[in-house]
């Protein structure tokens, strides 16, 4: 981390009242030595005890009185927390980089849960856009609706809708697995680079639009496929793994596989270098 | 990013006035700039009420040239005297600021020569027209909006409402929402969105003879609808017609005197949360707006991309 002084000699845009802080020192520049254990230390994280629970109410706290809350319950070790009336407020739940059982007994507003590392949340309502943004591990069931941006640009974990969800879902995602019960909104995969995406319901237009790499698995009806993304067929491991998968997702077990259509980057955007311009054309 | 608000109570009444307010103040970081309120109220419908403003408000964060009050005055004589030239007895007066006014009157001419007429004074704006309708623009976030012009009593069945941020033209009540449906009587528009077609259709409908107050490209939404309504269209025709007629990004939320729709446009970038029950219907560009006259659990949705939906009273 940089450091952050106040008494520096003021720059000119300071003495214009722009700023008050001075940015010192280098920045990115700790290295670590995997053989010294105190290299592993994960700032921000706790040691909790799943068995140790506890309610709390954030009807009348804002989200940063919340994740405060949350963060200093998981430093008095509760592994358990159950969050009550949180009344679709935004960004509740969000930066928790630790094991954890989070519920939510209610629905959440936009932001919730976002860039998490290892919690297993349980949302008993709908979330807002951008729910789990840049999560990296762990898993999320939202047990109704999600809103647009649903898992944008996450890089590993388990999210889960049991109902339907907007537009741009897994917009830039770049690793993990989006599971969707019900529909899916345009411009589902956007530009996604990683991971898999199941849809069981149907999806709206553009469908994998610009997508770089990754699966898409549909098992409904498809708006349109967007630019470069391609059908390609299901293989023996794709149906094992969805099959394992939904069972663990809690959604769609009995789901018909032979429904499902598998989509993929046709690899002819301008981002492969080894095409033509012609052959990039084509593509779009 | 602007914030707007709107429900529909089916088959009874209710106070609209706070309730919107409340859905409305809870956008305020979406749009500090203006607030504004489309309230259809339980008035008894034989009269038409006349919102107009005179001027602008001149008040902190204003863009709008400073004004003597007294010019306020003058228009007003202005108005009331081409009120008698066109055969519109005014049966009920109010000063809600220096600058805006309700008139209950008849109107015994065609709404869109009557408008001309009252428009043609300088710097006069008709804000709405209609037997149920109370178009409320101003200012400020939606309780001062709403303490200044006393629209916390209002009962009704239905409103749509506003929180702008200013960003395609000026802090001013000519550039905040909802828009008058000119000039059909009880039709208002709100828009959450940026409209990259605007100065094309604008054109072609100046050409038709509709006409624009402000440059704010939402404004377009109002014009557009209202003259495929003119050419014979439903609402919901319409609307439907906007989603290919528009061009942009936008979710918006138009009202008459029975019904209250919402249209999202084909990629779905503008938020809207959407509540339906048998009885009310509620939506907002975030869910916190419902929450705050529903704090209880309830199940909500975003519609989907190209989706239209119109409910009735």
């Amino acid at each position: 981390m940089a450091n952050l002084k106040t008494e520096q000699k003021k720059t000119k845009a300071q003495s214009m009242g722009m700023h008050t802080e001075v940015l010192t020192g280098k920045t990115q520049q700790k290295f670590f030595n995997p053989d010294e254990a105190e290299n592993f230390f994960y700032w921000g994280t706790h040691d909790v005890d799943f068995n140790k629970r506890t309610d709390l109410d954030v009807k009348d706290m804002d989200c940063k009185e919340a994740n405060k809350k949350i963060d200093e319950l998981m430093g008095q070790g509760y592994g358990t927390i159950v969050i009550k009336n949180p009344q679709g407020k935004h960004s509740l739940g969000v930066g928790i980089l630790n094991k954890l059982n989070l519920i939510f007994e209610g629905s959440l507003g936009y932001f919730g849960v976002g860039s998490i590392d290892g919690p297993i949340v349980r949302i008993n309502g709908r979330v807002g856009w951008s729910c789990a943004e840049n999560m990296m591990a762990g898993k999320v069931v939202i047990e109704k609706n999600a809103g647009s941006c649903f898992g944008a640009a996450i890089r590993g974990g388990d999210l889960i809708c049991k109902g339907s969800v907007g537009a741009r879902t897994g917009i830039d995602q770049k690793g993990g697995t989006i599971i969707v019960g019900g529909d899916a909104g345009a411009f589902t995969g956007f530009m996604m680079q990683r991971g898999r995406i199941v849809i069981l319901g149907d999806v709206g237009i553009n469908l994998g639009d610009s997508m770089y790499d990754g699966t898409i698995y549909v098992g409904g009806k498809i708006g349109s496929f967007g630019s470069d993304a391609v059908e390609s067929p299901m293989t023996k491991s794709d149906m094992e793994w969805l099959k394992r998968k939904l069972k663990v997702a809690e959604i769609g077990e009995s789901f018909n596989l032979n429904k499902i259509t598998k989509v993929v980057a046709g690899k002819k955007l301008w981002n492969y270098d080894a095409l033509e311009p012609t052959e990039k054309k084509g593509a779009i | 990013m602007c914030g707007i608000a709107g429900l529909i109570h089916r088959g009874k009444s209710s106070n609209v006035g706070e309730e919107l307010q409340n859905m409305l103040q809870a956008l305020k970081h979406r749009g500090p700039d203006s607030t504004g309120y489309a309230l259809y109220a339980n008035n008894d419908g034989k009269n038409f009420i006349l919102r107009f403003k005179v001027g602008e408000n001149v008040g902190e964060g204003s863009t709008s040239v400073n004004e003597d009050e007294s010019v306020y005055d003058e228009r007003k004589k202005i108005v009331d005297k081409k009120l008698l030239e066109l055969g519109s007895n005014i049966l009920k007066e109010e000063k809600l600021t220096p600058y805006s006014y309700r008139y209950e009157i008849k109107i015994d001419k065609d709404l869109m020569d009557f408008s001309k007429a009252i428009e043609s004074i300088e710097n006069v704006e008709i804000l709405s027209i209609g037997k149920s309708l109370e178009l409320i623009k101003d200012l400020g976030d939606a309780t001062a909006v709403s303490e200044r012009y006393g629209l916390n009593k209002v009962k009704g069945t239905h409103g749509i409402g506003h929180a702008r941020m200013a960003t395609e033209s000026g802090v001013d009540i000519k550039s905040a929402h909802p828009f008058w449906g000119y000039p059909f009587a009880d039709v208002s528009v709100v828009h959450n969105g940026q409209l990259t077609n605007y100065w094309n259709n604008r054109r072609v409908l100046e050409n038709k003879g509709m006409r624009f107050m402000s440059e704010c490209d939402s404004e377009l939404i109002a014009v557009f609808l209202a003259e495929k309504m003119r050419n014979g269209a439903t609402l919901e025709e319409g609307m439907r017609e906007s989603l290919t007629g528009l061009d942009g990004v936008f979710t918006y939320f138009v009202a008459t005197k029975d019904s209250l729709g919402m249209a999202k446009d084909t990629m779905a970038a503008k938020p809207l949360v959407l509540y339906e029950s048998d009885d009310l219907v509620a939506m907002g560009s975030e869910e916190i707006a419902i929450r705050s006259i529903l704090p209880q659990e309830i199940d909500t949705y975003d519609p989907f991309d190209g989706e239209v939906k119109v409910w009735q009273t």
